[in-house]
């Protein structure tokens, strides 16, 4: 396509390239579902909430398959990313960048902690029982320390949940973090909104629970095992409220940036209304918010018929990671396709084979899948949802 | 070592504390060095200096020979849609009774620009070259993840190419559009105000090449400078002032369409 068709008004000659691509848009999608996944773990480690027990070692364990690939998106941007690790040795601290890979390193800490404590008993069961290179790899995950003592289960108890609550904030630090990159951008006026961390935090966290009802289900289905409806239910009934959440917000930044009318509002108008039309009323909103909120108050109004209340569940929870996938496209892609001259727009194309192309973002995005596979084979999370909720 | 756990704390964070001294002198020692590699002349003192530009749009006639010479002087390649300076050319048409603000900068104005409207359509029509305003308060320096983007004691922004990791986050700070990603040496590029040049005493090449006396460079710092005369003298204005960046490229004759 030539560049003309790409192009209305008029656009800075420097901003015919798109600068962030597809890549940049997993980016803040995968850490969204981290932080998610990590809150639902907590609403049972921190919260107490009996009967999310089921899937919250399972959650972590996804937490830290997605965790491991954060940064992948990022490298493979880098024009040098050799040198990507300067971010760790010489911090530009005036940058909201310059602190990712110390809040990345940290909270990665915490959710290694996070699991080790709670698989520990596992592990030195595992170690006590397997012979060979299982029985090597269980002593070393144990750290050759067999202590399964009731008091030393307690003690790793209470120090998993000490972590759990520092995990919360670090969890909403690091994606509120990720929203703030964007926010805190005042030459781009679709970014700039100090409401844009704590949007990105509410996506991440109907994005995280939303993952987890869906596998969830696909783990329950493939083990051939029945699931625990009020596990399910439960989990339904937060993503439902953090759906609100995240709809109030994002409809509150819409409104008020209308509302006042300033000088870039013509070309948000047209950004809304020509660029991101589909994606963003279609897809974000319709689709990721509207939809799953109603199929899910049908589901708590409903009475009995779980297979179907699993269906509409499962419905939503598509819609919703696929609506909050175009949410990150909208902020990510939306905010380049708009010219810093607000007289004009363009057109980001992907393309599929390339370093920053559509084919290096799929195979980003299934390793999180084959990692959560290896991490389940490892440290089996099952029987949790097996037993009854005590 | 037999560390209590109070003296390890100790013993640690004396080690942060002087690593992190340690890093900034190494740093600030680099950044000078960078600097000094843009200009042959040891004897420059940058502290002397402060270096400022002025662009008179009523004078600029869109010969594009600025951006032209800006290139060449700065190999920024011919053949790719990335500019250290452009001219954007506005006209005011009339539509009926309605009238319309149509902007345009093909090629960056390098070769000129054609007459594609006929002239009894147009109402008002101006020229305005665009660089980078070297702000005082930079977006493109605040966000730099790891400080490869720096001002110097003299005012200038410039990039260390051997520093910047390409994450183009810059570029998206820049609300001027002044930067681009060189394809070349997969980094952040931008206008340095020909630092090669001016630490000889030489001017820009884009300002040098303008024959009309648009674009003017001089420095801030002396009261007898021809750019010091001109912001005494006429009333300016700069780019995006509400965004609080500072510029130092000063207008003289901006017209409100112009962002």
């Amino acid at each position: 396509m030539a560049v003309e068709n790409l192009v209305w008004g008029y656009i800075y000659p420097n901003e015919i390239e798109i600068q962030w691509s597809v890549l940049i848009v997993l980016y803040p999608y995968i850490t969204g579902l981290v932080a998610g996944a990590f809150i639902a773990s907590s609403l049972y480690h921190v919260f107490g909430k009996r009967e999310i027990k089921p899937v919250a070692r399972f959650a972590l364990l996804t937490a830290l398959s997605f965790l491991l690939v954060a940064t992948m998106p990022l490298l493979t941007h880098l024009g040098h990313p050799e040198r990507g690790i300067e971010i760790m040795f010489t911090p530009h601290l005036t940058s909201a960048m310059s602190g990712f890979g110390y809040i990345y390193s940290f909270y990665l800490i915490v959710v290694v902690l996070e699991i080790w404590l709670s698989f520990r008993e596992d592990i030195v069961k595992n170690a006590l029982k397997c012979k060979g290179w299982k029985k090597q790899m269980y002593s070393a995950l144990a750290l050759y320390s067999y202590d399964i003592s009731g008091k030393a289960l307690h003690d790793d108890e209470k120090l998993a949940k000490k972590l759990a609550i520092i995990g919360i904030p670090s969890a909403a630090f690091l994606h509120g973090y990720v929203g703030f990159i964007f926010g805190g951008i005042k030459a781009n006026p679709w970014w700039s909104t100090p409401l844009m961390p704590i949007i990105f935090l509410m996506s991440a966290i109907v994005s995280g629970i939303a993952l987890l009802i869906l596998l969830y289900i696909a783990a329950s289905k493939l083990r051939k095992k029945v699931l625990n409806y009020e596990t399910l239910f439960s989990l339904a009934h937060y993503l439902w409220v953090f759906l609100i959440l995240d709809v109030a917000l994002e409809l509150l930044e819409i409104i008020s940036m209308k509302y006042e009318s300033l000088e870039e509002i013509e070309i948000i108008d047209r950004l809304l209304s020509e660029k991101i039309a589909t994606t963003f009323y279609g897809v974000q909103l319709t689709m990721g918010i509207f939809i799953p909120f109603v199929l899910l108050i049908l589901v708590m109004v409903m009475k009995n018929r779980e297979q179907l209340k699993t269906l509409m569940i499962a419905v939503s929870s598509i819609f919703v990671v696929i609506g909050v996938f175009a949410m990150r496209w909208n902020v990510v892609i939306g905010g380049q396709e708009i010219s810093k001259s607000l007289s004009g727009t363009n057109t980001y194309v992907p393309v599929f084979f390339s370093q920053e192309g559509v084919l290096p973002a799929i195979i980003i995005l299934t390793i999180p899948f084959i990692i959560l596979l290896v991490l389940t084979y490892i440290l089996p999370p099952w029987k949790d949802m097996d037993e009854d909720i005590d | 070592m037999d560390l209590s756990r109070r003296e390890f704390t100790k013993f640690g964070c004396r080690i942060i504390i002087g690593a992190a001294a340690g890093a900034t002198i190494v740093e600030s020692i680099a950044t000078l060095g960078v600097a000094q590699e843009e200009s042959s002349n040891k004897e420059y003192d940058w502290n002397e200096h402060l270096w400022g530009y002025v662009v008179d749009t009523r004078k600029c006639i869109g010969c594009g020979r600025c951006a032209n010479a800006c290139k060449l002087e700065n190999e920024v390649p011919f053949d790719e849609p990335v500019y250290r300076t452009w001219i954007e050319r506005y006209r005011i048409v009339r539509e009926g009774t309605e009238e319309s603000v149509k902007i345009d900068s093909p090629d960056g104005g390098i070769k000129g620009f054609a007459e594609d409207i006929p002239a009894e359509e147009i109402k008002k029509a101006f020229y305005v070259p665009k660089i980078c305003n070297h702000c005082d308060n930079p977006p493109c320096v605040q966000v730099c993840p790891v400080g490869a983007t720096y001002k110097t004691e003299d005012g200038v922004i410039l990039v260390d190419y051997n520093y910047c990791i390409g994450c183009r986050y810059c570029i998206q700070g820049c609300p001027y559009g002044a930067r681009y990603f060189n394809n070349e040496k997969r980094t952040a590029d931008k206008c340095t105000w020909c630092y090669h040049r001016i630490t000889k005493g030489l001017l820009p090449a884009c300002v040098q090449a303008c024959p009309v006396g648009a674009r003017k460079f001089g420095d801030l710092k002396d009261p007898e400078s021809e750019i010091n005369k001109i912001l005494d003298k006429e009333r300016i204005n700069v780019l995006k002032a509400d965004l609080g960046t500072k510029p130092k490229v000063y207008y003289v004759g901006l017209d409100r369409e112009v962002r």
